[in-house]
């Protein structure tokens, strides 16, 4: 130690001891401290501050998956500030908890609550308000005051063209809502309830509002929108590989990861509460891998770091595929992937080979039919060789025998070992054959876009057939000794398709690196028994050909083994709220307790038909093709594909014909009376004339959402053509006419007559809206709240009441039921729907509606229109408008008669019908007399919990005991340890319940474990929702084969320059300043602008829109719309950070900052998800007008790939199958601009 | 493990935080619920008690790691002695109106807001409406806003502010090549901040008005809200910069430890919400005597391990005795048995300072961050060790060990290479175990620790469950003792006026001598 400081001395010193005559202290020898009593009533100061009289417990309905518990403070009556809760149920003593769960979005949101963005009152456009009060002294009654301005013209684009200009004027509730009623009524009278639809997103999120609504809209028969497929965040590869919309691990389950990769999914910005799991199981050995194209967040935690260029992935996965093929298949067979591949996976089945001009190409599956038996449903069970005796046979489990009488539908194999090769198949002939492959990277050795590989086949009935897995070799280039074809030579050879050579070309990711990670993925898998997890996200899920990027994940995780294991298989996060009490809610939402069926619709089909989108959309379907291809999508173009998928029965429609569904009802026989219309050529679909009046959507109403400052596709094509008001949309965009949808040459501007939203902040949706409805916050209203990221049921509960006149959704919209059933009594009255309804999954009728995926169009002859075979279901539904109020507000009586179903699964509920009349009580007169109540969103949340399987143990078993009989595999146990449990609202709002094992999941939380999917599956052999009743590596549908997506496949991203005319991706070049506006003298630097990927990752500072004008994230990112760039970027059009610029493409225009930072590859922008343009946005120098959001330069392109159904798990369900609304493949140019700004 | 040293002298407790970095997620989440709690008024506008910075980066207030500008924290004289950088306090006294040491509010930020009413009140125009940037100060539009708290935030602007990140500075041409703010180049991690409730604090003994003080029985350091004259001294003083100035009462303001929540036994509102689950609170005991001499030390390089020594092992039955003899209680030395924070600085001295060369013995250490392993090492398809080894070499990983070097150790790597050993030692050691392998000891005795020791490391860091990583005894014992004095069987209210509590004002006469 060093020499002691010498003691005190001085005028300092003497001061100090002085002082301490002076006050109580007490001075040591050294003269280094003073100790003073007392003086500490100033720290009251801070006591007081911290007070608060009462601290509740609720949580968040934002669309995120967080489902995070939060304690609500409140002093004097007033919301202070909230933190997280830690009261979750422990997972176990040997691994970290839930708690606390959160993130700094969630923290902020106090601030809403009365912020000056609080919507307090209701509100109406002045313009409208106006119109409406004088037509209604004019006429008296609200629905003819409501038809006289919408049968004038001038003054309906009057008030429609003011939408989004300010001029919102205060209204009472009772007016607001007896207009919005009086414009329901008026819709469905005049053109059809399926011209009003209804979005709003992820049920999870807050069930009881998500219901209210829907509830509503199904009651009137009136479409509710799908919006996970419009999100983009429905991953197609699901439903193709698994037959599930989606199932993933809870964060919990992340520990149980011996390796993990996270691949376009950033943990930390998106998955907040849980990332915490990732960080603690790298302490616990698991390397951690990064896929992305910038230095994104989570890669801080990482090992490794691998940055392909953007939209590239499935090549990288793809060529770890084939260093898992090789190594772990050909080379050495490891015992734990074969076996787990023989039982679980499609790989030892058969397929047929087709000869065309091109030579052999991989064609269907071999069925029971192709053999000549003629048992029950024989062209839905498939085949494989029995290694055993070498002869064809079909295993139990295929999607036959699902929908079959017998208990076969398992995945218990017996003595049958499947044969995965034709290779050395001793009953066959030795013989191999090449078959065709399509390859559609571009490169310079790709010109035919064709790759032959050699595959060995056996005869059967004449024709070659081969394996699965014989394909899946190939297809990865995998050579084996004797067969024909090209194949690489190592795995540095770049020439042909497959090798991580190849991959390198078109990632940049260097081929050892992928060798290596593809190597200790497999070894450790084959090590932890199935432990490797890639969590994927929107990154690498919101592409054109994301499926295709998915399919090859999924191909890496299923053939090591690793799908239905703790610990292992895809975590596919993005949008994936799970709604687990999910047979509750779909009775209340649906309204399945009084009318069946309701109509429920593809989103992205329904905004990119009614914004007009699709006439501009000049990418003609053929470019998709597969060089194999047989020209069937010659001509067409997304509509078209909508079209015929509708024509079909594949997608929903709605509207569905050019013809009020009422009036349809009105015939003796409406079925008949349709499918004679429509063969005889006089009733057509809406959506094949989707701009004519008559097929205009009417109504929209947006809750819980903020369609147009966030999701919004397209966003200027929605404020110009269904909004009908002012847009950055340049005037003379190419159009394209497609083959068989009617055009016209006017554009139609302003299809809604009104658009309605309910909201507690001020948003672009709200500012266009007509009607804007007060809602509660999240702290003022009763709900639930789940997600799948954590097994908890937990509540919203009111820490406060709605200030000022705001309502909850649920009050706001028994309001408008009311309302409706009053006015619509005497419109109205009781009325015959005719509602047309796609072929429907997990259903006998629709699964197996088109036997081999052969597509048949009756319309070109191709077959007769045969309701819910060839065409639509078509159901006729009485209507009692009058009585809607009333149903909204009761359990109605269908749910006795026909239980509730989820997955095929019926469950009776007669017990609970009873328990909810007590709990509840029962409604005494009218309709609904002697029925269960639902008239506050506590009855509606104990009614969803008590009808759900996770939430009620009696249902719980009783569904397993169903599927027990369906599949001959004991089950019932998985529930039975909670078969008396029954979790009340009062019990979530307590503190969080872990849910219960149910059949309306694939995994188990019995005995406390935690959930993954699949583990029903492959602990219990349950089939998949698919064919084979297995996991699909092949997809044989006609419209599959057409785009060359049989098997995984590596498709780029799309050309925006050879399809859009956008420029080239890294043109620079001189910005033309004639036609902008060069206010204000500012600096013009450089004068070019850089063309570049443009790319929308989920903002660290909101949740989509939600929070990002919320001040404290504004304070705490950058206060305003940016877009991050590469100093390379940057420097080639003269930006520095934080320079004011302008990203423009033909969709839009944005105007931002810039954010340089070197963390972004060249080449590539993002522009954070939903950054709104409501605050801090200045008008852009390109229009004049005020600048866009994210979506203002995407637009939405339909992949034909989406809208197949009607056959096996490529068969529709809402949310389940679906057009996605991707935008990753945008690209766009930046320029500096101005940086004077003008708000 | 620290050195016993033969005699004891003071013991004094206080409550400290570990926050393990490599678990930070960078969220924010403890910035704004610290805010909601605590700061959301006027006055205080541009105050973060509780930060997070990205580095490398300027920070907040920007380059507040420059003491060669703000003169925060101490020097040491060439005759031994600690004096306050920012000079004496006659000196200090003569600038009180004038200030040069003091950062402006452009130094933190402009503080701003929008004009939100606009939304809901705009009459029928032409546009659609906005909120339009206004400063949260004047009330004046703000076209363009330059600056914010937390602008660094993951290498935004990097290539423009980074290279003035202090350390960037001081270190560039040391290790040259590792930053150069290049793509393949990239590495980050973050910094929560709050305030170090230092041993030795310059901010306390920059006050002219003695009107701040460490709490005698937690170690909290406050501005005694009434006392305070506004003179900013302290403000200079510290070299976190963690004391503001509120504007709106001319006082200065600074982290609580949350003070009201620490009395009843619950985490400081930053940890408890700290999603990351990366902090830690707990009971340090220490020798009183020592910390004059520990900040003191002439090698800057031995101030973590001179600082170190002043902790006292609450295991040791003479630390107990000489804790009890100098008045701690018995529920305050259980729980230093049973603190986090104690083994992660002292145990398995896996935390670190920050900035110990400030001198003045911060209180809030910080176990620094792995990262991933740079492009070349990958590319070549080796990690750079034994190809069974899945977790990178020490030296192969992103952030060069001299920027944290600089950042915990005042610039010693060696201290900083141990921790990043030992985390990566216990990942290797673990790994076996989770894949059901034979427990390899020779793993974790590379590193100085049994494989018990290990896995008892594994459960603090990884497991970490609430009551282990917060270990926080209340003062229930003063108030019952309160309760006593009042005499339950009087008829009077027996939460009667509780006795003063005692404080301990740090005066250092070392830097009057100047």
């Amino acid at each position: 130690m060093q020499k002691k400081p010498e003691h005190p001395r001085g005028i300092a010193d003497a001061l100090v001891r002085a002082g301490s005559f002076f006050t109580r202290a007490e001075v040591p020898d050294d003269l280094r401290t003073v100790h003073r009593t007392g003086g500490r009533q100033a720290e009251s100061f801070y006591r007081d501050r911290w007070s608060h009289d009462k601290v509740v417990y609720s949580t968040h309905g934002v669309n995120c998956t967080g489902s995070c518990r939060w304690k609500v403070y409140v002093k004097d009556g007033i919301i202070t500030w909230e933190t997280q809760a830690t009261d979750y149920p422990s997972v176990g003593p040997d691994r970290p908890e839930y708690e606390p769960r959160g993130c700094p979005r969630g923290a902020s949101f106090s601030w809403y609550s009365y912020s000056p963005t609080r919507v307090r009152h209701p509100h109406v456009r002045g313009e409208l308000l106006k119109m409406y009060r004088e037509a209604k002294a004019r006429l008296g009654d609200p629905v003819l005051a409501w038809a006289d301005i919408q049968n004038d013209a001038a003054r309906r684009r009057r008030y429609q063209k003011a939408r989004g200009k300010g001029g919102l004027v205060r209204a009472s509730w009772e007016e607001a809502v007896e207009i919005v009623a009086a414009a329901h009524v008026h819709t469905i009278k005049e053109h059809g309830p399926d011209r009003v639809a209804g979005f709003s997103p992820i049920p999870a999120m807050s069930m009881a509002s998500h219901a209210a609504g829907a509830r509503f809209h199904s009651l009137i028969g009136a479409p509710m929108l799908s919006f996970y497929d419009w999100y983009a965040d429905l991953p197609v590869a699901s439903p193709q590989v698994f037959g599930d919309q989606t199932d993933v691990p809870e964060s919990g389950d992340w520990w149980d990861a011996a390796y993990l990769m996270m691949w376009g999914s950033n943990v930390p910005v998106t998955r907040t509460p849980d990332a915490h799991w990732m960080t603690e199981a790298r302490y616990r050995g698991q390397k951690v891998v990064t896929v992305s194209p910038d230095f994104a967040d989570n890669t801080k935690f990482a090992d490794e770091w691998m940055h392909p260029h953007p939209g590239t992935d499935g090549a990288l996965a793809l060529a770890m595929g084939h260093v898992i093929l090789k190594e772990f298949f050909v080379e050495r067979q490891t015992s734990f992937f074969v076996d787990y591949v023989r039982t679980y996976t499609d790989l030892p089945f058969l397929v047929s080979l087709k000869e065309t001009e091109e030579g052999l190409v991989p064609h269907k599956f071999v069925t029971a039919a192709d053999l000549g038996e003629d048992t029950e449903n024989a062209q839905w069970k498939t085949v494989l060789i029995d290694d055993a005796t070498g002869e064809p046979t079909v295993p139990g489990g295929t999607l036959g025998h699902r929908w079959g009488t017998t208990p076969e539908w398992n995945l218990d194999l017996g003595d049958t070992v499947p044969r995965l090769s034709m290779l050395g198949d001793s009953e066959g002939d030795g013989e191999t054959v090449e078959v065709a492959l399509p390859r559609f990277e571009e490169t310079a050795e790709n010109a035919e876009g064709v790759v032959r590989r050699g595959v060995p086949v056996r005869r059967i009935g004449g024709r070659p057939v081969t394996t699965v897995y014989d394909l899946m070799l190939a297809q990865y280039g995998v050579g084996r000794e004797g067969l024909p074809g090209e194949w690489p030579t190592s795995y540095e050879d770049a020439r042909t398709p497959g090798t991580p050579g190849w991959q390198e070309t078109l990632t940049s990711v260097p081929a050892a690196q992928v060798a290596r990670v593809a190597r200790e993925f497999a070894e450790t898998a084959e090590k932890s028994e199935g432990r490797c997890m890639i969590l994927m996200g929107a990154g690498t899920n919101h592409w054109f050909h994301s499926e295709t990027i998915y399919r090859a994940f999924l191909a890496l995780l299923t053939l090591t083994g690793c799908q239905g294991r703790n610990g292992g298989g895809w975590g596919h996060y993005v949008g994936q709220e799970k709604c687990r009490p999910v047979t509750g809610w779909a009775t209340l939402a649906s309204a399945s307790d009084w009318t069946r069926p309701p109509r429920h619709m593809i989103g992205a089909g329904w905004f990119y038909l009614h914004t007009d989108q699709w006439r501009y959309d000049t990418l003609p379907t053929e470019a998709l093709a597969s060089p194999l291809g047989d020209g069937r999508f010659e001509g067409m173009t997304g509509a078209d594909c909508l079209a015929a998928s509708a024509r079909m029965g594949w997608m929903p429609s709605y509207p569905t014909f050019d013809r009020n569904p009422l009036e349809l009802g009105e015939a003796e026989d409406p079925v008949r009376h349709v499918v004679d219309e429509l063969k005889a050529g006089r009733l057509g679909f809406a959506g094949e004339d989707p701009d004519a009046p008559r097929n205009w959507p009417r109504v929209l109403n947006v809750w819980r959402a903020n369609l147009l400052g966030s999701s919004s596709k397209g966003n200027e094509y929605f404020l110009k053509h269904l909004l009908g008001t002012h847009s950055n949309l340049p005037e003379d965009g190419p159009r394209c006419a497609p083959r068989d949808v009617a055009w016209h040459q006017e554009d139609v501007e302003g299809k809604l007559d009104l658009l309605l939203a309910m909201d507690f902040r001020m948003t672009s949706t709200t500012l266009l809206s007509d009607v804007v409805l007060p809602a509660a916050t999240w702290y003022e209203k009763h709900d639930l709240s789940s997600t799948d990221m954590h097994p908890f049921l937990h509540a919203f509960t009111p820490a406060v009441d709605p200030p000022w006149q705001a309502r909850s959704d649920y009050d706001a919209f028994h309001a408008m039921a009311e309302r409706f059933g009053e006015l619509a009594g005497e419109h109205l009255g009781v009325r015959r729907d005719v509602v047309a309804t796609a072929l429907q999954h997990d259903t006998p009728g629709g699964e197996m509606a088109q036997p081999g995926g052969v597509a048949l169009d009756w319309s070109k002859g191709e077959c007769e229109p045969v309701p819910g075979r060839t065409m639509y279901n078509l159901t006729v539904v009485e209507r009692d408008y009058g009585a809607v109020g009333e149903k909204f507000a009761a359990l109605g009586p269908l749910v006795d008669q026909l239980g509730v179903t989820t997955k095929a699964i019926t469950f009776d509920v007669a017990e609970e019908i009873t328990y909810l009349g007590e709990k509840n009580g029962l409604v005494r007169e009218g309709v609904a007399k002697g029925r269960p109540r639902l008239d506050t969103a506590q009855h509606a949340c104990e009614a969803i919990l008590s009808l759900s399987g996770t939430s009620n143990g009696r249902l719980a078993t009783q569904g397993f005991e169903t599927l027990e009989k369906k599949t001959g595999q004991h089950m019932a146990h998985l529930a039975a340890e909670a078969e008396g449990k029954r979790i009340t609202f009062a019990d979530t709002q307590a503190r969080p319940v872990p849910v219960i094992t149910s059949p309306e999941w694939s995994g188990s939380e019995s005995g406390g474990r935690r959930y993954t999917a699949f583990t029903v599956n492959t602990e219990h052999l349950k089939p998949w929702h698919t064919l084979t009743g297995r996991q699909h590596f092949f997809l044989d549908h006609d419209w599959i084969h057409e785009v060359g997506e049989a098997l995984p496949v590596y498709k780029p991203p799309l050309n925006m320059h050879r399809l859009y005319g956008e420029p080239e991706l890294g043109s620079i070049e001189g910005v033309q300043t004639e036609g902008l506006r060069n206010r204000g003298g500012g600096r013009r630097a450089g004068g070019k602008q850089v063309a570049v990927r443009y790319l929308t990752p989920h903002n660290k500072w909101a949740i989509h829109s939600q929070y990002q004008d919320n001040l404290y994230m504004m304070t705490l990112g950058r206060g305003g719309q940016t877009i991050w760039m590469s100093p390379q970027d940057a420097e080639s059009i003269g930006v520095r950070d934080n320079d004011w610029i302008e990203a423009v493409n033909r969709n839009g225009v944005v105007t931002a900052r810039a954010i340089v930072s070197h963390k972004m590859p060249a080449g590539t922008v993002y522009m954070n998800h939903a950054q709104e343009r409501t605050v801090g946005v200045p008008r852009t120098e390109k229009t004049g007008k005020r600048g866009g959001i994210h979506n203002s330069l995407t637009r939405i392109m339909l992949k034909p790939t989406h809208l197949v159904g009607g056959y096996a798990q490529l068969t529709w369900a809402f949310n389940y199958l679906g057009p996605t609304g991707n935008q990753r493949d945008e690209v766009t140019v930046v320029r500096r601009r101005s940086q004077n700004v003008e708000y | 493990m620290p050195r016993r040293e033969a005699t004891i002298g003071r013991v004094m407790a206080q409550i400290a935080m570990v926050m393990n970095l490599d678990k930070c997620i960078g969220c924010h989440t403890c910035s704004v619920t610290c805010k909601q709690a605590w700061t959301n008024r006027q006055g205080t506008e541009y105050v973060w008690f509780n930060n997070v910075e990205t580095l490398p980066g300027q920070g907040y207030p920007r380059r507040w790691e420059d003491q060669e500008k703000w003169k925060g924290g101490w020097e040491r004289t060439r005759s031994g002695r600690l004096r306050l950088r920012a000079g004496s306090r006659l000196k200090r006294l003569g600038q009180v109106f004038a200030n040069p040491e003091l950062p402006g509010i452009d130094d933190y930020y402009q503080p701003w807001t929008y004009e939100y009413k606009n939304l809901i009140d705009a009459p029928a125009g032409n546009d659609l409406p906005v909120a339009r940037p206004v400063s949260a100060l004047t009330g004046e539009p703000v076209d363009t806003i330059e600056w914010g708290p937390n602008w660094d935030d993951n290498l935004g602007g990097a290539p423009q502010n980074a290279p003035l990140d202090p350390i960037v500075e001081k270190i560039r041409d040391e290790v040259g090549e590792k930053i150069r703010f290049e793509f393949e180049q990239s590495f980050m991690f973050y910094l929560p901040r709050v305030c170090e409730h230092c041993l030795n604090p310059a901010c306390v003994s920059s006050c002219p008005s003695g009107a701040m003080y460490k709490r005698e029985e937690d170690g909290i350091v406050l501005v005694d809200q009434d006392a305070c004259r506004g003179w900013r001294m302290c403000v200079t003083g510290c070299p976190y910069k963690k004391v503001y100035f509120n504007h709106a009462t001319g006082k200065a303001e600074k982290c609580t430890f949350c003070f009201p929540r620490i009395e009843v036994g619950l985490p400081t509102v930053c940890s408890e919400t700290c999603v990351g689950r990366m902090r830690y609170l707990g009971v340090m005991l220490y020798d009183a005597d020592k910390v004059a001499d520990a900040a003191a030390v002439e090698d800057e390089h031995d101030l973590y391990p001179s600082q170190l020594e002043c902790f006292l092992d609450p295991d040791d039955p003479a630390v107990a005795a000489a804790a009890k003899a100098s008045g701690i209680t018995h529920e305050w030395i259980e729980a230093a048995r049973r603190s986090p924070v104690y083994d992660l600085i002292a145990t398995y001295q896996v935390a670190l300072p920050l900035h110990p060369e400030y001198r003045t013995m911060p209180m809030v250490w910080y176990v620094p961050p792995l990262s991933p392993v740079v492009e070349a090492v990958a590319a070549s398809g080796h990690d750079g060790e034994d190809a069974g080894n899945l977790f990178g070499a020490i030296d192969a990983m992103r952030i060069p060990v001299e920027y944290l070097a600089e950042l915990l150790t005042a610039g010693d790597t060696h201290p900083v290479e141990a921790v990043l050993r030992r985390m990566a030692a216990m990942r290797s050691y673990m790994r076996r175990v989770n894949l059901g392998e034979e427990r390899d000891e020779s793993i974790a005795r590379a590193v100085g620790l049994t494989g018990t020791e290990m896995e008892d490391l594994f459960r603090l860091l990884a497991i970490a469950k609430y009551e282990d990583r917060y270990v926080v005894p209340s003062a229930a014992r003063a108030d019952a003792d309160a309760l006593a004095e009042a005499h339950p069987l009087d008829d009077t209210c027996p939460v009667g006026e509780v006795a003063p509590n005692r404080v301990l004002l740090n005066l250092s006469p070392t830097r009057r001598s100047a």
